[in-house]
């Protein structure tokens, strides 16, 4: 292979050979770690939260006045909303859902009295129904009672003793086995006894902590402090638009001193919930095209002008018997070395850019190492794709031109 | 002599359209790359309110568990508990105080037509206008007397006025919220304050100041949990006045310092508060009270996220390659040319006059690239609204920005251009003549 003459000839214009390279370094450096991110937001953005999505939709209701009674609004509103055709199951809950943002957490103890929390939890309160309506998997021991229901105000704080546990915080709470029916754990000092676990289910905040992302805790416990209610409902599949318009009507219509709000599918919760890192995504994503496409440009501007300078040297060689894949193969390979000189040093860059990163951002993550080669490879085969063009008119540069003056 | 060179130097651009589209697309991509994540990064953290930003401040104890941080990072809780929300405002240590929580209360306005809806008040002292000092379009805050008389009034926003009254002069009339009738004393203005910074933390920070505004005490009066954050280390038992006596912090507490005197005597002030307070077996934590004031208290709450950080951050390593790769096709421009530079040396031109001719070209590049950066960067500011839903107050061009767009583009330009050029100028007249 003649490598030898591309590198005397390369040295002959060390500088626009320096800058092609620093920029594919820099292109590398860059490529690597937005995808990275990317690919880093993408995972936290298909996180399951163990509830049926598509069917299910939230609606809040806040009454006012003196005569309005939370209670039995409550129990009227529940016993609409289950009969109604069309939904699957309804059930109040304390305005939590997996990814909404707003909720209750706590620590979690195997002992009263304990120093440091066993585990933290979110604790979702709700009711007999909550495990059809958010469409949960049981997958040991039991479900709550209507009987074993509670209601829960601020003067009035009534629990029941008793608990189901997501499936991730049954092997925190009782490792390794997880197998926590029947035993009894501590919220403070409030003594609580688990009697069923689900398979998964979704603390609400997006953020917290990726250890304690799936530890949650339902209590048959209908909350309320003040006039306000949330509701969880699951229609039949296919039914969910159709049905949050019927059901906001009808609350609306039930009880006229009350407002009813915040009508979500959990489609918007969910979307709302990821809105910063699908932007981050979406901005990243957008800043690898460009940076592509200048990258590419700039090879093919180059390479142009080196073609352009060469041309009567391309015609001599020609004249001398090289044939014109000799030439198109003379400047892939000036592309291939110029390129592999550049991304060696990107690969170098790629890592000094995410250590600025881990330094610099809360929860970043050293790059793990195949984002490289595969880097390597994406910008080899841009490289040779951006050269091509010009190779091309090279190859086809006439001998006779080697016969010429200028 | 200036106005020749540009002329040569459009001439030259013409003559390669290709390679002149390049190199100011080039530019602008790179340009409105960083100006976009920039501006928003800038607007993000620039001081809302810069006339009195160091004479704010958050008051922050550290109340909390005996046993555990309050977090991991060694931050304070941001709120206060009532029972020291009201001994600060009592003893009245600093030249203006404010306590302050929200409450989500059902408005029924007197129009029929208009349904009941629901909406945050913020409940208040009467000090928090002067600190914070929205402009008024009617009336006036409510007065310190009416805090202490637990006054039913109400202070709208422009917006709530509007909503509720047609936006007209409704001082002295009456809003009926969760069946209760409060009087309106002032209507405030437009209050574009660009970071809610006196509740980060339970309103987030691009959000718009609340439309009602009402006397703490009253709010009290209410007996109705908070609607911001709460946070409870320790059960606070059953009942309105357990949880008045609890330890849980749900109330923001901001003060005035007009001086550093004032800041240092306040800031012993509180310690010899909770010096005191531990008397009694309360504040069992080492001693740790802070004084934040408006710029500290963004940083400390991260107003300016790391993403936009991270965007800003690659948004400039984009820009560096859009340079390199104008200060190659420029080299390639300007190698092309040397039979041209060796001509007009040989009639006569001084380097110097060839290097003002090129960097002249150069200039007209960066300021192309510069214009079509900044229409790109108003797209992208577009798609980070679009984004960013709650971005709207920060995702703004501003005319700072307009002019460091432009700025940054023609230097950025002049330095992608200025080895090129040296190298132009290197050219031997002889040689190059003798070659052709």
């Amino acid at each position: 292979m003649e490598i030898r003459p591309i590198i005397s000839a390369l040295m002959r214009s060390k500088v626009a050979m320096i800058l092609i390279g620093l920029q594919v370094a820099l292109t590398l450096a860059i490529l690597c770690n937005a995808l990275f991110i990317i690919n880093e937001r993408m995972q936290r953005m298909q996180r399951p939260t163990g509830m049926n999505e598509t069917d299910t939709f939230v609606i809040s209701s806040f009454g006012f006045g003196q005569g309005f009674n939370v209670q039995t609004t409550i129990d009227t509103d529940l016993a609409m909303l289950r009969s109604l055709p069309g939904v699957v199951d309804a059930a109040a809950t304390n305005g939590m859902v997996p990814l909404g943002g707003n909720g209750w957490g706590s620590g979690l103890n195997i002992k009263p009295d304990q120093k440091t929390e066993t585990a933290s939890t979110a604790f979702y309160m709700s009711d007999d129904h909550a495990i059809n309506a958010y469409g949960l998997k049981l997958i040991a021991g039991r479900n709550f009672k209507p009987e074993e229901i509670a209601f829960m105000t601020q003067n009035n704080r009534k629990t029941s003793p008793i608990a189901i546990v997501s499936r991730a915080l049954a092997e925190k709470l009782s490792p390794p086995s997880g197998d926590v029916v029947g035993k009894t754990f501590y919220e403070d000092t409030n003594a609580f006894t688990i009697i069923g676990v689900v398979d998964r289910l979704e603390v609400p905040w997006v953020n917290w902590d990726g250890q304690s992302f799936e530890n949650s805790t339902i209590w048959p416990t209908h909350m309320v402090y003040g006039n306000g209610s949330t509701y969880l409902i699951r229609a039949e599949p296919g039914r969910r638009d159709e049905m949050m318009k019927t059901v906001e009507t009808k609350l609306a219509d039930s009880n006229k001193s009350r407002i009813v709000r915040s009508l979500r599918s959990m489609e918007k919760v969910r979307n709302d919930a990821y809105v910063d890192d699908r932007a981050m995504a979406i901005i990243l994503g957008g800043v690898i095209i460009a940076l592509l496409t200048i990258t590419a440009l700039g090879i093919v501007g180059m390479a142009s002008f080196w073609v352009a300078q060469r041309t009567k040297q391309i015609g001599t060689r020609r004249a001398l018997g090289a044939t014109k894949f000799d030439i198109l193969r003379y400047f892939l390979t000036e592309n291939f070395l110029i390129t592999t000189a550049g991304l060696i040093l990107g690969g170098v860059l790629s890592y000094a850019l995410s250590l600025w990163l881990l330094t610099h951002v809360d929860g970043a993550k050293l790059l793990p190492w195949y984002y490289v080669p595969v880097g390597f490879i994406s910008l080899w085969l841009l490289g040779q794709a951006a050269v091509l063009g010009p190779a091309m008119r090279a190859s086809r540069v006439p001998p006779a031109v080697a016969t010429r003056s200028v | 002599m200036f106005s020749y060179y540009l002329q040569l130097g459009l001439r030259s651009l013409k003559r390669n359209p290709i390679l002149t589209a390049l190199m100011v697309f080039g530019i602008a991509l790179g340009i409105a790359a960083s100006m976009t994540t920039l501006t928003v990064m800038h607007l993000m953290g620039s001081d809302p309110i810069p006339w009195k930003s160091d004479k704010l401040h958050i008051v922050n104890m550290d109340s909390w568990s005996p046993d555990n941080p309050f977090s991991e990072d060694g931050s304070l809780p941001d709120q206060v508990t009532y029972r020291d929300a009201m001994a600060l405002m009592r003893a009245g240590k600093a030249d203006k105080q404010a306590a302050m929580f929200n409450l989500a209360l059902p408005i029924q306005p007197e129009n029929q037509e208009v349904k009941p809806y629901l909406s945050l008040v913020r409940t208040t002292f009467s000090d928090f206008f002067s600190m914070f000092e929205p402009k008024f379009q009617y009336g006036r805050p409510w007065t310190k007397a009416e805090d202490d008389a637990h006054a039913r009034v109400v202070v709208l926003s422009k917006a709530g006025n509007e909503k509720l009254f047609g936006g007209g002069d409704s001082i002295g009339k009456t809003v009926r919220m969760d069946d209760i009738d409060y009087k309106v004393v002032g209507v405030l203005d437009d209050w574009p304050l660009r970071i809610l910074f006196y509740d980060i933390s339970g309103r987030g920070s691009f959000e718009t100041p609340e439309d009602y505004f009402m006397p703490f005490t009253t709010g009290i009066d209410l007996k109705k949990r908070p609607s911001g954050n709460n946070s409870c280390w320790k059960d606070s038992g059953p009942g309105w006045e357990a949880y008045l006596d609890s330890e849980c912090v749900w109330i923001k507490f901001w003060v005035q310092l007009d001086s550093p005197a004032h800041l240092a005597d306040y800031k012993s002030f509180v310690d010899a508060y909770v010096n005191e307070q531990k008397k009694s077996g309360r504040f069992q934590r080492p001693l740790n009270n802070r004084l934040y004031d408006v710029n500290q208290w963004m940083v400390e709450q991260k107003v300016v996220s790391s993403d936009v950080k991270v965007q800003s951050g690659l948004g400039f390593a984009f820009l560096i390659v859009c340079l390199v790769n104008t200060i190659g096709l420029l080299l390639a421009k300007f190698t092309r040319k040397a039979g041209e530079i060796g001509l007009r040396r040989a009639l006569g031109a001084s380097r110097r006059q060839i290097f003002a001719q090129f960097l002249t070209e150069s200039s007209v590049v960066g300021l192309a690239g510069g214009l079509l950066g900044l229409l790109l960067t108003g797209l992208g500011l577009v798609v980070v609204r679009a984004l960013y839903t709650n971005f709207k107050t920060v995702a703004q061009l501003d005319w700072q920005m307009v002019a460091l767009t432009i700025v940054l583009a023609v230097v950025s330009a002049i330095v992608a251009g200025f080895y090129p050029t040296w190298r132009a100028c290197q050219v031997a007249p002889a040689a190059q003549l003798k070659t052709q």
